[in-house]
């Protein structure tokens, strides 16, 4: 075996390597994509979108009450997680507070209680207020509030992703009520 | 020459393998490992083989699509004979493997095992555990139900308060901007696939590194591990004192394996498969979501962290402690194998158990949670009324309608969020009570704008006759005699 032999199977052996570490990376740059679609899909606010929640009228004023929509964003397999409650309090006339559920602690559904106007947390224990304020419990914040406009006598809220304390893209923004 | 050995040799001229077979299986344990301190790995392997099993026997069935996968349960647990069975053995059989696993782990650090040579074993079983609590999590996702929508709920808020890209996190944990169908795909994708495959590739180098070092000695107190010197004693241990693995040490195995798979049937077959819980409707509020049994701990401890280190104790937490699991062979790879002489791992152990028992048990009755139901079905005690004027039985109507009692119990029911009230008179004098009552504080809402003069004059009636008989109620000292005079006949 003469030394250029040697040398020329070495230089197939890295342009072997370097060939499959081309293919390699065309084969990646699809799956990375595949695999961030749900960021991607997700940008200059697509996971946002306008829901009517009914007509006015079903929301009597000085009241808060449950509402349920279908999720804008969803598939045809989702069953029933694409029924999104929210709860829906009608101050007065076209003045609304529309928030969600999801407790801004970790996310369990709060339950309103008219008796004594106050949110409770079935999970850790966190209390709002009927504005949605902390009242007490580990919640870090308010109750995260849907934005909200009347439009032909319907309620239309802005919504379409799980409030957590990083995606409230969709909701209004609301300093953290008194800590009291 | 029988006809079954001549298939055997058959097969021995092209697979070359029988040596190998025989080395392992002989291959050559010190004398006091073949212990019964000794059979949880191989413990836990057999209930991983169980679980594979079992999966695939599911796998038949289960639907993996948010709209289908809560009625394949169903139909699985009522509509396949058996099939509630195989689920009870699954669900059991996380149970046990997580069980023997962190129990496994725990001889492993007793007996000093991690040491010198065996670091890399060490490591691999870190992320063996952290495997097995990804598949208890993801299987308890995978049934979809109501505690595996809220639970996934509790994951991506986890997730939402990482900074700066937390958005980004909780929309790829979701596979979309909200709990739907393309999150339990992924969740089945990595149940089934991802975290199966690795567990299988994990467990094998585990294992491999097992029979390339040998299995731990018994630790011998002052008998010290030094890299220079271990493997030259080891071997001389194994070949003055050894014996062959088979059979002399795997019949201990085998028992305690069959005990432990014994054990997951029995328990499967008594008290039957986990769930599902209700269906996974989000509108559906009123629900008490739960984890299974071994993130209880976290439950709680989410639950009683104080708010301003909540962020930073989950999210570095988790960092630190695996960090510390990881680099402990590094720091404390030589010296005392024996746990005799290891007083700071026996306290950590014990600490830790400690902690982690005491919280999974206050997760069993959530003291820090509103009792939802308290205020409308359970009723006042009897004698808190026998002799109340009308206006402390107003009272005690409004501490029932204003949902008092879902936080504040009273003859032994009611909420343990707040304290309990049937002595709360001689804590507080009535002016206190008040002020608490309107203003709350100290964990309690106000409620000041939710009571109207009247029903706070009664409330608080109420609640200052709330003292034993022998016990007076709490008086202001500050206050001028006549008045407290009154006040102390009032409460009579």
């Amino acid at each position: 075996m003469t030394e250029q032999n040697t040398s020329r199977r070495q230089f197939f052996f890295k342009l072997g390597i370097f060939l499959n570490g081309l293919a390699a990376l065309v084969l990646a740059t699809p799956v990375v994509g595949y695999l961030l679609a749900p960021i991607i899909r997700g940008h200059g606010g697509n996971y946002r979108k306008w829901i009517d929640l009914g007509e006015l009228d079903e929301f009597p004023e000085g009241q808060t009450r449950l509402a349920k929509y279908k999720n804008p964003i969803s598939n045809r397999w989702d069953g029933e997680t694409d029924d999104i409650p929210c709860w829906v309090r009608r101050l007065q006339g076209e003045s609304f507070q529309v928030f969600a559920v999801n407790c801004a602690h970790l996310g369990c559904p709060v339950r309103w209680f008219p008796q004594s106007g106050l949110f409770m947390c079935p999970c850790h224990g966190g209390v709002y207020y009927r504005d949605g304020k902390r009242a007490s419990g580990p919640p870090p914040r308010a109750l995260f509030e849907y934005a909200y406009k009347v439009e032909n006598g319907h309620l239309m809220i802005e919504g379409g992703q799980l409030p957590t304390l990083s995606t409230t893209a969709g909701l209004q923004k609301r300093s953290t009520g008194c800590q009291g | 020459m029988s006809r079954l050995a001549k298939i055997g040799d058959w097969f021995e001229q092209r697979l070359k393998i029988d040596a190998v077979v025989r080395q392992t299986m002989s291959h050559p344990v010190p004398r006091r490992s073949a212990s019964w301190f000794y059979v949880f790995g191989s413990a836990a392997l057999t209930v991983f083989l169980l679980q594979i099993f079992t999966g695939i026997m599911l796998a038949l069935i289960y639907v993996p699509s948010a709209g289908e996968a809560w009625n394949s349960l169903q139909f699985l647990n009522h509509g396949v004979p058996l099939g509630w069975f195989l689920r009870a053995v699954h669900g059991w059989g996380s149970n046990f493997m997580v069980a023997i696993v962190l129990i496994h782990m725990v001889q492993v650090i007793l007996f000093g095992a991690y040491k010198f040579p065996r670091e890399l074993t060490w490591i691999v079983g870190i992320f063996l555990l952290l495997m097995t609590l990804g598949m208890a999590f993801t299987g308890q996702v995978l049934r979809f139900d109501q505690d595996a929508y809220w639970g996934l709920g509790i994951g991506a808020s986890i997730c939402g308060r990482v900074p700066m890209i937390g958005s980004w996190v909780v929309h790829l944990l979701l596979g979309g901007p909200i709990i739907a169908g393309d999150t339990l795909s992924r969740f089945f994708a990595f149940h089934v696939f991802v975290i199966p495959g690795l567990l299988i590739a994990l467990v094998g180098l585990h294992l491999l590194l097992v029979l390339k070092l040998g299995i731990n000695e018994w630790p011998m107190p002052g008998r010290l591990v030094r890299r220079s010197t271990y493997i030259q004693q080891y071997e001389d241990t194994v070949h003055k004192d050894g014996m062959p693995f088979v059979p002399a040490a795997i019949w201990k195995d085998m028992i305690f394996a069959s005990i432990v798979i014994a054990s997951v049937l029995a328990c499967a077959a008594f008290f039957g498969p986990f769930g599902p819980t209700g269906q996974p409707d989000p509108t559906i509020v009123q629900t008490v979501p739960k984890p299974d049994f071994f993130f209880q701990w976290l439950y709680a401890l989410l639950a009683l962290l104080p708010p301003a280190v909540e962020t930073p104790a989950l999210l570095i937490g988790p960092v630190v402690i695996l960090g510390f699991l990881i680099l402990l062979p590094f720091f404390a790879g030589e010296g005392e194998k024996s746990w005799k002489r290891r007083p700071i791992a026996v306290i950590t152990i014990a600490l830790t158990a400690v902690a982690l028992g005491t919280l999974t048990h206050l997760a069993s009755y959530t003291p820090w949670s509103p009792v939802m139901g308290a205020w409308s079905g359970d009723p006042v005690p009897v004698q808190y009324l026998i002799g109340r004027s009308p206006l402390e039985r107003q009272g005690a109507a409004i501490f029932q309608g204003k949902q008092c009692r879902n936080c504040h119990s009273i003859g032994g029911s009611g909420g343990l969020r707040g304290p309990t009230l049937d002595s709360v008179a001689v804590r507080k004098t009535h002016a206190q009570l008040v002020r608490q009552v309107l203003q709350g504080g100290g964990n309690m809402p106000a409620y000041g704008k939710n009571l109207n003069p009247a029903e706070v004059a009664a409330l608080v009636s109420f609640l200052d006759t709330l003292h034993p008989a022998n016990q007076p109620a709490a008086r202001d000292a500050a206050a001028t005699p006549q008045r407290d005079a009154e006040h102390v006949t009032e409460n009579k």
